[in-house]
């Protein structure tokens, strides 16, 4: 589904990534972790299309079409989710006019009629059924004034709503306590299935407990070191980087 | 008099770093080639007056309108005093000052008749509204608006008299209400904004051709939303209305006024004066939706409009304005309310958008001089492309308004590099009971938000419109239904493309 191969980027002249190789196939859960300034978040902006960051070298296909020259929204209509680390406040928007809006430009690209109102409005209660949300969340400004864990919520809600078919969560589980957490997690969960396929960008290994990945990656100064399974992540966790470091040194 | 002025703010724009690739370049070439919507010229068979202007035009402008001696005495006496004043220059705008003696004070479309029924009028006056989007057997039918149309200067057609009469609600013509309420106009015009008040106002006092008004007895709820289309049609001719809307105790009333221009290369006059009357326990709630021509992209052509509104309040009674201001080369406009009486409330909703070379100064006025008396301003500013867009307010407090209250928000939007927003909030408080806020912010539409909107599949121009819907929403919402659909509209028209 997502293929990323050899890729190189900077961002102000900075060299961040330097040459990452990764295969996602449908119905996969493949999980990156790695220190702090590793490159993690740079990986999931270029996969979007930040324009802030250059792609220097490289290819990203998703479903064998080349998208790295595509803009940001272009992806969006070809099924590329983001769920942000640091979700951005649209004051005056609503969550749910914000939705619409996205929802409506994603189906006029792909040529398909808006979604119905009534179709619209059951759609978001099932949605936020799934993720406990408040009835009175919705009508609440685009992330003005949200908590941590109602950010997290409201981008797993939009992730509901506009079913990607690679949905990229980058660092979904920071600001979250354990309740919302296992919130946001069952309702990745349950959205998962073998026609999308989800990539965590994670520090900790706290959010796999819930989310449990086929493959999980170490991502050390901008590429990708090692590969495993599950348990590599509890390892991660147990004895940190550093011997990562010393086994590539070696 | 105890005189302070708070937080005077002045923000310029610096270039922000990082600007990325799709912001403004590409879609600033597509809004500077966008053309004004609005920009026809209709071929009426109109009667335009020699251009200039002296007292001899003044008479000709009142016996043209058959009035009474007495309204001849009153533009005369106005004329008079004008001639000995001079244009103001501390709005924060720049502009060539009109040459009063090249422009025809009157011009009206010669077949219009404003006791013909709609069938009678001139197809190509219908055509125009249908182009307007306010036709006006739909409007009737649809909306259930009552609209006074100028264009020009004469009212061509009033609709839904019948059910107003019923109900003793008067809306007509202003040239009508003097021939035939005389002892109505003549108690109340020019008691709110004296024809010396300021040098526009008294241009308008000697030389306004239309306009409309409206009374509504004791008592009465207007049950539609009365509505005025201004347009500005012939070249050359300045458009001078005036409206009068009086409000009797305990009669509630809302009025929406919306405005065009076609496009023409040189600037055109506006000076209108609108004054407001709320008796006792009255409500007037007045909304404006204005998109005159503002100019071509190098700063060309475009309206001047230099308005004075005020309304007054007496006792527990409520004045809103709502504004919308997208269009005119160069706006100066306040409008304001007097809180005469003890409990009265003022209220003022503002959207104004500038794009290229637009100046806007505007804001309002909050004068308390009753008991508890309270204000609210609600501003939102705009800016893009090269313009400038200033809120300037005045909250006064008298010495006898006790435990009066104002509250203040002025928030400013900029988008690009090259536009400014300034913030001139004077408050003169004679009143230790007194409890005065303001509020201001200024933002940049973040490269960031834009992201965020991109990335669930929102391009940026659509992005740019939610956000900026998002910023104006208070003040949206004070709008009425149809107006409100037909101001998110033109904002998002006049910002197509701007993106910062």
């Amino acid at each position: 589904m997502l293929q990323i191969k050899n890729l190189h980027a900077s961002v102000e002249d900075k060299d961040i990534l330097k040459g990452i190789n990764l295969e996602i196939k449908a119905g996969e859960v493949h999980a990156i972790m790695g220190p702090n300034g590793a490159g993690k978040s740079t990986l999931s902006s270029i996969i979007a299309g930040n324009e802030n960051y250059e792609v220097t070298e490289g290819e990203i296909f998703l479903d064998g079409e080349e998208i790295s020259e595509l803009a940001p929204e272009e992806r969006a209509h070809k099924g590329v989710f983001l769920s942000f680390q640091y979700p951005v406040e649209i004051p005056g928007v609503s969550v749910t006019n914000f939705i619409k809006t996205a929802i409506n430009e994603s189906r006029k690209a792909n040529g398909k009629e808006e979604m119905p109102a009534n179709e619209m409005l059951k759609l978001i209660r099932e949605k936020s059924e799934l993720l406990e949300m408040d009835r009175k969340f919705l009508s609440r400004s685009l992330n003005e004034g949200f908590s941590g864990g109602e950010k997290k919520r409201n981008e797993i809600f939009q992730m509901a709503m506009l079913e990607p078919k690679i949905a990229i969560l980058d660092e979904t589980d920071s600001g979250l306590d354990i309740d919302a957490l296992r919130i946001v997690a069952n309702g990745v969960n349950k959205l998962k299935n073998e026609n999308n396929a989800v990539l965590v960008i994670t520090h900790y290994q706290r959010l796999l407990d819930y989310i449990v990945p086929d493959f999980v990656h170490v991502l050390m100064d901008g590429k990708i070191v090692k590969t495993g399974g599950a348990d590599l992540a509890l390892e991660l966790e147990e004895k940190g980087y550093d011997w990562i470091k010393q086994e590539q040194e070696a | 008099m105890h005189k302070e002025l708070v937080d005077v703010e002045r923000v310029s724009l610096y270039k922000s770093k990082n600007m990325s690739k799709y912001t403004e370049d590409d879609l600033k070439v597509e809004l500077e080639n966008k053309e004004y919507e609005y920009g026809f010229y209709t071929e009426l068979d109109s009667e335009t007056f020699p251009v200039g202007l002296n007292e001899d035009i003044v008479r000709a402008i009142s016996k043209k309108k058959e009035e009474p001696e007495w309204m001849t005495e009153w533009r005369l006496e106005a004329f008079r005093a004008w001639q000995e004043m001079e244009e103001p220059e501390w709005a924060n705008v720049n502009y060539e000052k009109p040459d009063f003696q090249a422009i025809s004070y009157y011009s009206a479309p010669k077949k219009a008749d404003p006791n013909k029924k709609l069938e009678d009028v001139d197809p190509e006056l219908l055509a125009m509204y249908k182009k307007l989007g306010i036709s006006v057997d739909e409007q009737k039918k649809m909306n259930n608006v009552a609209i006074d149309i100028v264009v020009d200067s004469v009212s061509v057609a009033t609709t839904f008299k019948k059910t107003l009469n019923e109900k003793g609600i008067i809306f007509c013509s202003i040239s009508e209400a003097i021939k035939e309420h005389p002892e109505l106009v003549r108690k109340h015009l020019g008691t709110v904004v004296p024809m010396k008040d300021n040098f526009y106002a008294a241009l308008n006092s000697a030389v306004f051709s239309d306009g409309s008004f409206c009374y509504i007895p004791k008592g009465v709820r207007c049950p539609m939303e009365l509505s005025t289309y201004f347009r500005i049609n012939q070249g050359g001719t300045g458009q001078f209305e005036r409206t009068l809307l009086v409000a009797d105790e305990e009669s509630y009333v809302s009025y929406l006024e919306g405005c065009t221009a076609p496009s023409r290369d040189e600037n055109q006059l506006h000076a209108a004066v609108v004054e407001l009357i709320a008796m006792d326990g009255a409500e007037i709630k007045y909304s404006t939706v204005q998109n005159w021509y503002p100019g071509n992209k190098e700063g060309k052509g475009g309206v001047y409009n230099f308005v004075t509104k005020r309304g007054l309040c007496e006792k527990n009674a409520k004045i809103s304005w709502t504004q919308v201001e997208t269009g005119s080369a160069v706006t100066w406009k306040y409008p304001s309310c007097v809180l005469k009486g003890d409990n009265s409330i003022g209220e003022f909703y503002s959207i104004a958008v500038t794009n290229n070379f637009q100046q806007a100064d505007t804001g309002t006025k909050m004068i308390h001089l009753g008991k508890n008396t309270k204000s609210t301003i609600i501003s939102k500013g705009i800016s893009a492309g090269k313009s400038q867009n200033s809120y300037r307010g005045l909250v006064q407090i008298g010495a006898r308004a006790e435990n009066a209250r104002n509250f203040s928000q002025c928030d400013s939007l900029l988008m690009g590099n090259n536009c400014g927003a300034h913030t001139f909030p004077y408050i003169e408080s004679k009143n230790a009971s007194a409890k005065i806020e303001h509020e201001a912010t200024t933002s940049k539409i973040g490269e960031d938000q834009v992201f965020y909107c991109n990335q669930r599949g929102i391009p940026t121009e659509k992005a740019i419109a939610l956000i900026v819907n998002g910023f104006s929403r208070e003040v949206l919402n004070k709008l009425p239904m149809e107006f409100a659909v037909e101001a998110q509209k033109l904002l998002e028209i006049s910002l197509e493309g701007s993106v910062g």
